[in-house]
């Protein structure tokens, strides 16, 4: 638990295209805001599932990468001095007897704050599970998708499943102080960096753990704890002795905590007005993927319209009595002020 | 136009006019083939349009590309047979394509 708890004017939960440019529209509005992202790095979908890939329908821009159009926004919030969370995932949110918001990322470090904007796109990823039978009834027992401790491996019996990074990195933390290791891949090409393969296949020749060429068909044991898993291969299924088991195929998005804080929903996804983009809980506000309304349109330029809108109501509630004047980032001495290019 | 059937892992068949130049992905999902997803649109990043090719077509359908070959690392239940279906672009080579749908996407 963190001693202190964070108090600003906004939270964003969620630090894709449009919780980025979320950060603009309430700065020109001298709103401070803290983001959290369950990943490691800005730009939601564009950076985690195409940040090579062009982009063609985003104003102004004939085309621009997803890794590009992250770099800019960026640099276009860079003025209003957001602050990021990364690898945090928001769990909890409440309204606190004041009025304020009160929510608490998976490290227990709490933001308090009097308005939120929930911009988690199509939610959170999290780990993929494989299709094997049973496997949830291992989960957190025998059966992980991330190291947090490596304490837990110490002495055990471990096998890991996958090719990238994620799997060739654990295999050579992991290997120092397991009984056992198991690397399982389906192929013998790795997508993992070729330092990292290099090094498994010196251990593999040390006799230090194995690498088998299948997949993982079934698991066996009881209780919540494995004793061995299946693998098919070439040469047809081996038992191998397996008390930890670790599976990286990937990540997948799903909608994750954000549906237990007590909002409308309308098929998964946060219920909004087209006025505010505002939740059915006041203070609370939706935009992006995440959002839905009659006529919704997952784009992003969507997005970027309704944090506009978001922002003059989130104004309203953090400082009420004061007159909202419209002003054009062109031609308001005031707006560049802030943004930095006049002094 | 071109004909492709998809088989469910139940054995359910659906013969499909597809249209020459999409992909056997959006085929799937501009008819509403169950179990055929492309929740990244046709990105090659996600790994849930997964289908096996039957044999006699995988010469036509040709091999994955490296990218499709990580890719399919995510996907479950691998054969030699695997192909991530938006990478497979539909044409006249095609006609009578049939592909097998997986028990599970990933
Ligand atoms: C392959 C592909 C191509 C696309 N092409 C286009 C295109 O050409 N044009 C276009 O306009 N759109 C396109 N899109 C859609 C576009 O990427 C999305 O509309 C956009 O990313 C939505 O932005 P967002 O900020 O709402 O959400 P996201 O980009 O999904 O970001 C949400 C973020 O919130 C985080 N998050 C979720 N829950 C939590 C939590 N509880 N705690 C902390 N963090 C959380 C997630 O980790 C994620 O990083 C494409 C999408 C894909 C997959
Ligand atoms: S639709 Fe995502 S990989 Fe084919």
């Amino acid at each position: 638990m963190s001693a202190h708890e964070i108090e600003t004017d906004v939270v964003i939960v969620g630090a894709g295209p449009v919780g980025l440019f979320a950060v603009f529209e309430l700065g020109l509005l001298d709103l401070k805001c803290h983001l959290l992202d369950i990943l490691d790095r800005p730009g939601g979908q564009c950076a985690e599932l195409y940040p090579e890939k062009p982009i063609y329908d985003i104003p102004g821009f004939p085309v621009i990468t997803g890794q590009e159009l992250t770099d800019n926004l960026l640099k276009q919030v860079a003025p209003f001095g957001p602050e990021f969370h990364y690898n945090r995932m928001v769990v909890s949110l409440e309204k606190q007897e004041d009025g304020r918001f009160r929510l608490v990322d998976d490290e227990g470090q709490a933001y308090v704050c009097s308005v939120v904007v929930v911009a988690a796109g199509g939610g959170s990823f999290q780990p993929k599970r494989p299709p094997v039978p049973d496997i949830a009834d291992y989960e957190g027992t025998s059966v992980f998708y991330a190291v947090r401790r490596m304490e837990d491996f110490r002495d055990q019996d471990v096998m890991i499943v996958g090719g990238g990074d994620s799997a060739l990195d654990w295999v050579l933390n992991l290997a120092p102080l397991v009984r056992s290791l198991t690397l399982v891949h389906r192929r013998d090409n790795f997508r993992a960096a070729p330092v990292s393969v290099g090094r498994m296949k010196e251990l593999v020749a040390q006799g230090k753990m194995r690498f088998v060429l299948g997949q993982m068909k079934e698991l066996h044991g009881a209780d919540g704890q494995l004793t061995s898993v299946s693998v098919r291969t070439a040469g047809g299924e081996e038992n191998i002795p397996v008390t930890r088991l670790l599976p990286f195929f990937g990540l997948t998005m799903k909608l994750g905590p954000v549906a237990d804080w007590g909002l409308e929903l309308n098929d998964n996804l946060i219920a909004v007005d087209t006025e505010k983009f505002e939740s059915s809980v006041p203070g609370v506000f939706a935009i992006g993927d995440i959002n839905h309304y009659p006529g919704k349109l997952k784009l992003i330029l969507s997005g970027f319209h309704e944090a506009a809108l978001m922002a003059q109501a989130a104004k309203k509630i953090i400082s009420p009595d004061e007159r909202l004047v419209f002003q054009y980032t062109t031609s308001s001495t005031r707006l560049q002020r802030k943004l930095g290019v006049k002094k | 136009m071109t004909r492709i059937t998809f088989v469910e892992a139940d054995g359910t068949r659906h013969e499909i006019e597809a249209e020459n130049g999409s992909s056997v992905m959006e085929t799937a999902i501009k008819n509403g083939v169950p179990g055929i997803i492309g929740e990244c649109g046709g990105a090659c990043t996600c790994a849930t349009c997964h289908v096996y090719v039957e044999p006699e077509w995988v010469e036509k359908t040709g091999v994955p590309s490296p990218m499709e070959e990580d890719m399919l690392d995510f996907a479950f239940e691998v054969r030699p047979n695997s192909r991530l279906s938006c990478q497979i672009i539909v044409s006249d080579e095609l006609d009578g394509l049939v592909v097998d749908v997986p028990t599970q996407q990933a």
